[in-house]
């Protein structure tokens, strides 16, 4: 064995060597310190290189080789190393940033619109999809459009149905349903088929408590033309109450009265509160009325200019607060109005 | 209407269970609301039962091991207990002593074995009852236990135990006839269904009534009660005579007699029917006329035929009907003397006025303890004048409620032969073997025409005419087929039915109703669509309320009712005669809300107010009508309006950055410059104001194309101190919705993205403290033209530096070509040029 030989077993302890050092290099500046001790201009392996020319000739390529991959491989070494001991010490310096992600965000003002105007709107988005155009009307009525016109007389009967405020101006009213919108939309559209939704507030003489108000909004629809059916009103309000309660919600219609309707009909619906099986929201009937409805009553067709003979048409009406109400478990619906903050942000 | 399930099985066969008859009935328009148990076993729950509720089902269930029929056979004093006694008792396995505090007992005590012992209710030991000594319905079970050193395990029932009514005065006295041993439950177990009796369905509102619809809804028979006159009684004939003054007000009146009757109570099953249905029992005279009015919806009357007598001075009496005179007078069998107005409607005989018709009797003529002799009234009353009277007397009674919805008048001779019947088997007597009958108003009993083409363009369902008949025949209808028409005859019971086109209707509810709304297909309209319209008020409303959410604004909703000095807060004292005129309610339910609201303003300070304490920052707004009375109209303007309020802190504070500057006018005026961005206003101009709720130098009216959209700002302080408000400033405004709605553009041009990049600079200019930035604004944008694409004011600056009077405003311009990048040569002509027509126009000088 000569000394060429052991160059070649000199360079093979120079890598381990030097990648065992490097194995236990913890930072940047070991990374410096380490890459000078070896791969430094006096690093042993460089000076494997000058000492090329002392070596045989015949070895002489090998031992260059050889020193040639051991620099590579500690240069190779180095870089990973390096690479390594970089990402641990950001990783270091981002653990001492670490937040308290718990603690609150910083909130832009959040606005919000009323939560009756928000059940009312979305009910009156359903029905713009069915095709039903919006349409307004006083508020502050006759008590020919708000009654005589709708088949309610003086003194009939079904006036118990509606307690109503007076004004000191004879023969007006505060409207207590949106219903006399049915026959200024008729007067207005007549002969044209009508098919439109009656926003709004109307009032009520009664004292309030948790589930009387004194003013509320209803929705109205009105649909007039030559093929209007019982089966069509059930259709509309079933494909109504699909999308605002979801696919499976079981609806029925049962027979009521109107006297602007005939034959008129009540649509429950099953109590989403306790899926039917008894609850106070439901007063343990399993059903939650939703809606009145029915035919126009043929007087109130006609008095809307449309032949009862050749026409016919539905009407039905919504209460937007009501629906809030079930929905959202409102206990007082005196709430909705009296507009305190810590009711109105919960929506 | 309350609806005992064992009266109502007297008229008509059911093979339903309770569930299944309260579906049945819900889907015919007789909503049952509730059913209360008075004894039977609740069906839901019991084994199998369904999971899901179809109708709401409460009350006592009656153990039939525990609760059963017992006899008194002697009743005992207790040794030692002066308010007690002792029972004797036979539950029917054994004979055991039951110990008792009931009143009614006291009568039989010490007097040995009874000849006919007392039937009564027994509840043995465990059985679970109502506490008779606690208000309400408490729930109890009967525990083993000692009083007054008698052992007690067991009970005898007061109503009230048995969950039949609030009586606990006494024991339930059963009829001698109850079946020793019989559990209660079999032998007057109950449900009374609490029945809503539309008002087109008042023909339904009695026993028959309800059974009459079930047999039509079940295919069953109607038992009507049988009605038969002995034909071997004395004759009423030169008893009594009738005179209807006017048949529209009474189309028919019907008299019948009784003789030599007794007052005593009537059975205890009529008794127990009548609480049942939600009626007090007098006594066997007046408990059937009560009892035949829930069995077949007629009213009856009794009157005491010797008063009559007496009054007519010893002659047969004359029963006089007619409107009452104007300032007559009546004392009610309540014991109230009633002023009568000229609707009302009486029964009379020749000395005056007797009972107010339908609604009530006078107290001279009524049923006392003496009465032995009964004159029976059944009648028909014109519905209106009822209902007329009914409200103006403050008057509610089972009658009146019957006669204010219409009574058919064949019911009135058939109603009183029935309550002769079961006041003769109550409490004795001989009925006479006629009536006294005047009709001069026959009903109508109408005959109305549907077809087979109506049924299918009103219900969307094929029927041939037969079906049509059969649907309406099982409602006793008297049909006749023509072709693809059937004409149906009323049935002399309802009212309800016109002719032509409102019959036809009348009949297509009925047909639908028996056929079931169940079983209608549900459909979507295959008709024509109506033209669309355009809503562009209504869609920039939406437009308004979405944006001012979105600027961080809370949405609420008033009250429109409002009092006039809820809104004289917001102006100075004006005098009397300048006062705004009012929507004014005739009937408000408070001084509070007498008045329909003029200022939205007014409004939302209102609820402002209300919860200025309960946060650190507050920003509301509101959208809606105001009323304005117009002279000569008699409907107001509803005119729309947008008002907005803000009071407290600017921003919302966080753990880290507590903000407390405090929100004023540039604060509201940034957010009506939002909302006029996103409505595409343009050219808006602000101007000072003289609205005297505002701090006149710290507000103003914006104005576009010379009309003014609103007026906003901080409040007067004077206003502000009649408020409640903690923070130093509160800033609103109101605009009109209309003039906005108008003003905002439905089509606008945008700029093209710009290619070239922008020359930015700062320029600060000194002007007088006098000069408004706006003109500032205006000068620059002239000078720089086109090529000037953004004007930012972003400091102001005041002091010694710049010289007192003087401020500083410092702007960043952008200058931008679209087809080229700008030289430093043009950026600097630009900038010569703003300088020049500021300082001709504003006096401005560039600050070095």
């Amino acid at each position: 064995m000569g000394e060429d030989e052991n160059i070649l077993e000199e360079l093979d302890d120079i890598q381990k060597d030097g990648l065992e050092t490097l194995a236990s290099v913890q930072d940047e500046a070991g990374v410096q310190a380490w890459r000078t001790a070896h791969l430094g201009r006096s690093a042993p392996v460089m000076l494997a290189f000058t000492r090329l020319g002392q070596i045989s000739k015949e070895m002489r390529p090998a031992v260059g080789q050889k020193a040639n991959q051991v620099k590579l491989a500690l240069e190779a070494a180095l870089e990973a190393r390096a690479e390594e001991v970089k990402i641990a010490s950001l990783r270091q310096k981002l653990d001492t940033e670490r937040l308290d992600i718990t603690l609150p965000g910083r909130r832009p003002t959040l606005g919000r619109l009323h939560p009756a105007a928000q059940a009312l709107s979305e009910i009156i988005h359903i029905f713009e999809e069915m095709g039903f155009q919006e349409y307004r009307s006083p508020e502050v009525e006759t008590d020919e459009l708000n009654f005589e016109l709708l088949n309610i007389p003086a003194y009939h009967p079904a006036r118990d149905m509606w307690d109503t405020f007076h004004t000191t101006v004879p023969g007006t009213i505060l409207r207590t349903h949106t219903s006399p919108g049915q026959i200024r939309a008729m007067r207005e559209m007549c002969p044209k088929p009508i098919r439109v939704i009656l926003p709004g507030m109307v009032y009520r003489y009664e004292q309030t408590n948790a589930s009387h108000e004194m003013q509320f909004n209803q929705v109205e629809l009105l649909a007039v033309g030559k093929n209007i059916t019982l089966g069509d009103l059930k259709g509309t309000i079933e494909g109504f109450a699909r999308r605002m309660f979801g696919e499976s919600v079981r609806v029925r219609m049962r027979p009521s009265y109107f006297p602007f309707t005939e034959p008129s009909a009540d649509i429950v619906m099953e109590c989403f509160v306790c899926g039917s099986k008894g609850c106070p929201v439901c007063k343990y009937s399993g059903w939650l009325e939703i809606a009145g409805c029915g035919m126009l009553h043929p007087v109130v067709l006609r008095n809307g200019g449309y032949d009862p003979a050749v026409y016919s048409g539905f009407a039905a009406g919504l209460g937007p607060e009501r629906i809030a109400l079930l929905k959202y478990q409102v206990d007082d619906i005196r709430n909705f109005w009296q507009n305190d903050i810590r009711f109105l942000e919960q929506f | 209407m309350k609806v005992p399930l064992s009266w109502l099985k007297e008229y008509v066969d059911i093979d339903l269970s309770l569930i299944e008859l309260a579906d049945v009935l819900t889907m015919a328009g007789l909503e049952v609301e509730d059913v209360l148990l008075v004894g039977l076993p609740n069906p839901y729950e019991q084994a199998g039962a369904p999971q899901r509720r179809e109708v709401s089902i409460h009350g006592l269930s009656w153990d039939p091991e525990k609760i059963v029929v017992a006899q008194i056979d002697e009743v005992m004093p207790h040794p030692n207990a002066d308010r007690l006694v002792l029972c004797r008792l036979n539950d029917g396995v054994s004979e055991l002593v039951v110990l008792t505090g009931a009143p009614n007992l006291f009568e039989y005590k010490g007097s040995g074995p009874l000849a006919r012992p007392l039937k009564v209710a027994y509840a043995r030991e465990g059985a679970r009852l109502y506490d008779g000594h606690q208000p309400g319905q408490m729930l109890t079970t009967l525990k083993r236990t000692k009083i007054r050193g008698v052992d007690s395990f067991s009970m005898v029932c007061s109503e009230k135990e048995l969950g039949i009514s609030e009586e606990h005065e006494g024991i339930i006295i059963l009829d001698d006839d109850a079946p020793t041993g019989r559990p209660l439950v079999e032998y007057m177990g109950d449900a009374v269904l609490e029945v809503n009796i539309l008002p087109n369905m008042s023909r339904n509102a009695s026993m028959t009534g309800i059974a009459r619809e079930l047999a039509a809804l079940t295919q069953k028979a109607l038992r009507k009660p049988q009605v038969n006159l002995p034909a071997n009684g004395p004759s009423i004939a030169g008893k009594v005579s009738i005179q209807i003054t006017d048949p529209q007000l009474n189309a028919r009146f019907v008299l019948g007699m009784l003789e030599g009757a007794e007052q005593r109570p009537s059975p205890y099953r009529a008794q127990l029917r009548l609480r049942l249905a939600g009626m007090r029992p007098i006594n066997a005279v007046v408990d059937a006329t009560n009892y035949v009015m829930l069995e077949i919806g007629q009213p009856l009357h009794a009157f005491d035929y010797d008063v009559l007598v007496k009054r007519a001075g010893g002659k047969a009496p004359t029963i006089i009907t007619r409107a009452a005179h104007p300032g007559e007078k009546l004392t009610t069998l309540d014991g109230v003397e009633r002023s009568l107005d000229d609707f009302t409607v009486l029964v009379c005989d020749t000395a005056g006025a007797l009972s107010l018709a339908g609604v009530m009797g006078g107290q001279e003529s009524e049923i006392t303890p003496g009465t032995r002799n009964i004159l029976l009234e059944g009648a028909t009353w014109n519905f209106v004048n009822t209902r007329r009277t009914n409200s103006s007397q403050k008057l509610s009674s089972e009658a009146g409620y019957r006669f204010s919805r219409g009574v058919h008048p064949a019911l009135s001779s058939e109603g009183v032969k029935l309550c002769l019947q079961r006041m003769a088997e109550w409490s004795g007597g001989v009925i006479y073997s006629d009536l006294v009958d005047e009709y001069p108003l026959p009903a109508a009993d109408p005959e109305a025409e549907i077809s087979t083409g109506d049924v299918k363009r009103l219900l969307g369902i094929e029927l041939t005419a037969a079906e049509i008949a059969a649907l309406l025949s099982r409602l006793e209808f008297a049909c006749r087929v023509e072709g693809n028409s059937v004409f149906a005859k009323t049935p002399p019971h309802r009212q309800d039915i016109g002719t032509g086109v409102i019959g036809r209707a009348d009949l297509a509810e009925e047909v639908a109703r028996i056929y079931g709304y169940d079983r209608i297909p549900a459909t979507y309209m295959a008709e024509e669509l109506p033209e669309a319209r355009v809503r562009r008020p209504i869609q920039v409303e939406k437009l308004v309320r979405q944006s001012l959410a979105r600027l961080g604004l809370q949405e609420v909703i008033n009250y429109r009712l409002t009092a006039p000095e809820r809104e004289a807060r917001l102006a100075a004292a004006q005098p009397e005669a300048s006062l705004p005129t009012y929507i004014t309610l005739k009937n408000p339910l408070s001084p509070e809300r007498s008045v329909m609201r003029r200022s939205l303003l007014a409004a939302i300070l209102d609820t402002l107010e209300k919860n200025a304490r309960l946060r650190d920052r507050l920003a509301l707004f509101e959208v809606g009508p105001v009323f304005l009375p117009v002279e000569g109209q008699a409907l107001p303007d509803e005119a729309p309006r947008l008002a907005m309020a803000m009071t407290g802190q600017r921003g919302t504070p966080a753990w880290d950055s507590p903000d407390s500057a405090q929100l004023d006018f540039y604060d509201l005026k940034g957010v009506i410059e939002g909302l006029l961005e996103s409505l595409h206003v343009g050219n808006a101009q602000y101007s000072h104001t003289d609205n005297p709720a505002f701090h006149p130098g710290k507000s103003a009216q914006v104005t576009v194309n010379g009309s003014v959209l609103g007026v906003f700002g901080e409040l007067h302080p004077q206003v502000k101190a009649r408020y409640d408000f903690l923070a130093p400033a509160v800033v609103a405004a109101e605009f009109d919705l209309a003039a906005l709605i108008d003003a905002s553009a439905s089509r606008y041009e945008i700029q093209p993205v710009p290619v070239f990049p922008p020359v930015l600079e700062d320029l600060a200019l000194i002007v007088d403290e006098s000069v408004l930035a706006a003109d500032v604004e205006a000068a620059i944008r002239q000078g720089g033209g086109k090529l000037l694409t953004g004007v930012r004011l972003f400091d102001i600056f005041r002091g010694e530096q710049i010289g007192a009077g003087k401020k500083s405003l410092a702007y960043a311009l952008s200058y931008q070509a679209s087809d080229h990048t700008l030289s430093p040569g043009e950026a600097n002509q630009i900038r010569q040029r703003i300088l020049r027509r500021v300082e001709q126009l504003v006096g401005a000088q560039l600050r070095s």
